[in-house]
């Protein structure tokens, strides 16, 4: 039968705007090494396919769109790719996914920066790509701000500039595939007879060229051990799933309701926020307002929702934990071991790779065989 | 007089011609486990940091990517950061450019490895102002040579206002009252200047040492001038000849002095032991052949002359024609670090006919500089005596062979540095700038 992919989605100290306040959380080790090294070290324990790790290139608000002054809720980030390189070593099977924002940074290091991370975890790497570039593009300087609002988000021009955003993003994660790819595998010869440390004909230039920037390539840094690390997008509509059918290998969407969200060519993960060892209500109360989330916020029934989830088509879930790492934990000591009784998740890692534990292939370069 | 303590730095090169790949003991450049061997071993050597450099395109000759070097290298923080899980005292070092990165991404991953490694980061500051390699940026290579260090300064004064942006006490948490941040515009910045018009919140609070460690290379004079006033901490010095190198730290420290600075004075070093000096040279006779090949000898005479050598027999005289260095560039992605190539190649023949040089004789002798030659006792004294005597501050020690040639380094000449009482016998505190006897900022 076909296994049931499990995922976990890391985000401070939970996905509830109060867990920090949860009698479990340490709210003071946030930014700490050992904060994520223990998140992951659990998650690995419960034989979890991967992890993603949340980032964006500015800081926290309660509403999207809209920035606040909030001194209630957590604030501040450390760089998801990093804490991703910092955690690899401590792991050996798990995969590790950092959110990387496509707005406002350079393919190339992106690409680069994910086959070190690839390099650093043997094969385990892979991206969460996020769009951004709207408020947050005063961080830069290099483009004007886009300002949403609830009120102006279905005007003409938002929706142009957003998907004007995407189409951007889709070059973008193209270069950063390519670049990838541009070290074929094989490519250092080490020949002592002919002095060559490398067969030039088995790197290439990329040469990619669309509407919004150009890179030639090839890469500074080998092809990575996955050769193609995991590429991961979240959707909720039409622009992104457009983006993760050109693009990704896996996509996060919210299932409304009970039916099946077709994107053609990734697998399809639904994703859910749970409360499983901690008390939403309570927390809702701490602070002020019931949580909402683009996710679909799950407190009971939980391995029975899963299951209905994998007879619709589901490839796998990503689990959104409400606190850190009280969820985290319930994840590992019950949810995991009541789907290892159905018989939908694994007993034992079987693959040491990301792509492997997901049952995708390492796809060979692109440009195998082609002659610069 | 009180002993000066040398700052070691490591610095795996792993790439490029000064890396022996023929060697049978040769490792991999790329795989992690290089990377954790030469940390670890530095780190047992009670080195105060491990350094990586930075290469943003593959170098290319007449068009065509160089294949007798090694190639291939990580990302140098991605991989720093992965290092601070298997170190634990270690600064880690990153060469990053300041021309294709941007202060608010570089800020935040600078204050990233700070917090995950408890306080180790250091950051080299380079500029560059070459469209080749900007072809591999979606900025593109759009730099005037003459403000390079007018955006390095300003990325500085971006990057430094990112890191103060947060006060160490910013983050309260304190789950009675529910007041996580003391004050509602924490990481609140906003600077103007000629190269970032920028403005927002900071995501990242206050790593441990406050700003990592800032390093910097650089000998020109806007170099000088940028180091010694809102520059970096430890300083790059290319010199390697005591006198030269005096007149240097000299000239810095004069330049330092009314700014309240001292930055720290570091040469790369590259060694070679024997049991004898005889044999520690015959060693180094073979590991400088094996790191400039005849053909490798070629393309390094090649960046001066700019123009096609591989017709002049490598064991024969210099080229007999003059540098072209108007024609288009023949070597890519190789910083020029000769001005005027005229009187460089007047020099070189100078050399070459005084020495009986042949042209491959003449680029070890001037591309495979090995400054300490001897038995570890030899070494040590000379190292010693360069740091005493206010050559510099320390070295960044670099080897031909990746990832075991530090070793030796370690095993033989630092425990006699150590009995000499100019290298500590354990770590003091936890982190770079307590390793570098640095304030925190």
């Amino acid at each position: 039968m076909t296994r049931f992919h499990l995922a976990v989605a890391l985000d401070g100290a939970g996905w509830h705007p109060a867990a920090w306040r949860d009698p479990s959380a340490r709210p003071h080790d946030l930014f700490t090494a050992a904060y994520w090294t223990g998140l992951v070290t659990e998650a690995q324990r419960g034989l979890l396919d991967f992890v993603t790790i949340d980032d964006a290139l500015s800081l926290q608000q309660a509403t999207h769109f809209i920035p606040d002054d909030r001194v209630d809720q957590v604030r501040g980030r450390l760089d998801a790719l990093l804490i991703a390189a910092r955690v690899a070593p401590h792991t050996a099977n798990l995969g590790i996914v950092p959110t990387v924002t496509t707005a406002d940074t350079e393919p190339f290091h992106t690409s680069k920066n994910i086959a070190t991370l690839d390099y650093v975890s043997t094969g385990r790497a892979g991206v969460q790509f996020r769009v951004g570039g709207f408020r947050d593009a005063t961080h830069f300087g290099r483009r004007p701000a886009l300002e949403i609002s609830r009120e102006n988000l279905r005007s003409p021009e938002i929706e142009q500039a957003v998907a004007e955003r995407f189409d951007e993003a889709a070059d973008y994660i193209e270069v950063v595939r390519r670049l990838w790819d541009s070290w074929e595998d094989g490519a250092e010869i080490r020949d002592a007879a002919t002095g060559r440390f490398i067969d030039r004909d088995r790197l290439h230039r990329i040469d990619f060229q669309g509407a919004h920037f150009s890179v030639r390539g090839p890469s500074i840094t080998p092809r990575p051990p996955q050769g193609q690390p995991l590429v991961t997008v979240l959707g909720h509509s039409e622009i992104p799933y457009t983006l993760a059918q050109r693009q990704a290998d896996v996509v996060f969407v919210t299932p409304a309701d009970a039916s099946y969200i077709a994107v053609e060519g990734p697998k399809v993960f639904a994703d859910l926020v749970v409360f499983l060892g901690s008390d939403k209500a309570r927390l809702d109360e701490l602070d002020g307002e019931q949580f909402l989330s683009d996710a679909r916020i799950v407190t009971e029934g939980l391995a029975d929702k899963i299951e209905e989830l994998q007879q619709l088509g589901y490839d796998g879930v990503r689990l959104r934990p409400g606190v850190l790492p009280v969820d985290l934990i319930a994840i590992v000591d019950e949810l995991v071991p009541e789907l290892q009784r159905r018989g939908l998740f694994r007993t034992s890692y079987e693959a040491s790779t990301l792509r492997g534990h997901l049952g995708l292939d390492r796809p060979a370069s692109r440009y195998q065989g082609a002659s610069r | 007089m009180t002993r000066k303590q040398i700052i070691l730095g490591h610095y795996l090169g792993g790439v490029n011609h000064s890396t022996v790949w023929s060697d049978p003991a040769a490792g991999s450049q790329i795989d992690f486990a290089s990377f954790v061997h030469a940390a670890q071993a530095a780190e047992r050597g009670k080195f105060d940091f491990f350094f990586l450099a930075e290469g943003l395109a593959l170098r290319e000759r007449d068009g065509q990517i160089f294949d007798q070097d090694v190639i291939g290298r990580p990302d140098a923080i991605t991989v720093l950061t992965a290092l601070a899980a298997v170190t634990e005292h270690l600064g880690l070092v990153a060469t990053v450019n300041a021309t294709f990165n941007e202060p608010y991404e570089l800020a935040r991953q600078l204050a990233t490895l700070d917090h995950l490694s408890g306080g180790r980061a250091g950051w080299n500051i380079v500029t560059s102002s070459d469209a080749f390699t900007g072809g591999n940026f979606r900025r593109g290579g759009f730099l005037k040579r003459e403000d390079r260090y007018v955006r390095a300064e300003e990325f500085l004064a971006v990057a430094r206002q990112l890191w103060d942006s947060w006060n160490p006490d910013d983050i309260v948490a304190d789950q009675a009252s529910g007041t996580f941040l003391r004050r509602p515009d924490a990481g609140a910045f906003d600077f103007a200047g000629k190269q970032f018009t920028v403005n927002g919140r900071f995501t990242t609070p206050r790593s441990p040492q406050g700003q990592p460690v800032i390093l910097q290379a650089g000998i020109s004079s806007e170099g000088r001038e940028f180091a010694a006033g809102g520059g970096p901490d430890a300083i790059f010095s290319p010199y390697h000849t005591l006198a030269e190198a005096q007149a240097f730290y000299r000239d810095i420290q004069q330049r330092a002095a009314p700014y309240g600075r001292a930055p720290k004075i570091l040469p790369g070093a590259s060694f070679v032991l024997g049991d004898t000096l005889a044999e520690a040279e015959e060693r180094h006779r073979e590991i400088s052949r094996a790191q400039i090949t005849g053909r490798g000898a070629q393309i390094l005479l090649e960046t001066v002359w700019n123009r096609d050598l591989s017709g002049f027999d490598p064991d024969g005289p210099l080229p007999d024609v003059d540098p072209t260095p108007d024609a288009p560039l023949f070597i890519q992605g190789r910083a020029r670090i000769h001005p005027d190539p005229f009187a460089t190649v007047a020099e070189w023949r100078a050399i070459a006919e005084a020495n009986k040089y042949s042209l491959r004789d003449l680029a070890i002798h001037v591309f495979s500089r090995t400054e300490f030659i001897g038995t570890p006792t030899q070494v040590a004294d000379r190292l010693d005596a360069f740091v005493q005597n206010d050559g510099s501050d320390g070295f960044i020690i670099g080897s031909h062979l990746t990832p075991t040639g530090i070793d030796e380094f370690v095993d033989k000449v630092v425990p006699l540095l150590q009995e000499r009482g100019s290298l500590r016998t354990d770590y003091e505190g936890s982190t770079l700038r307590d390793n570098l006897g640095l304030t925190v900022s």
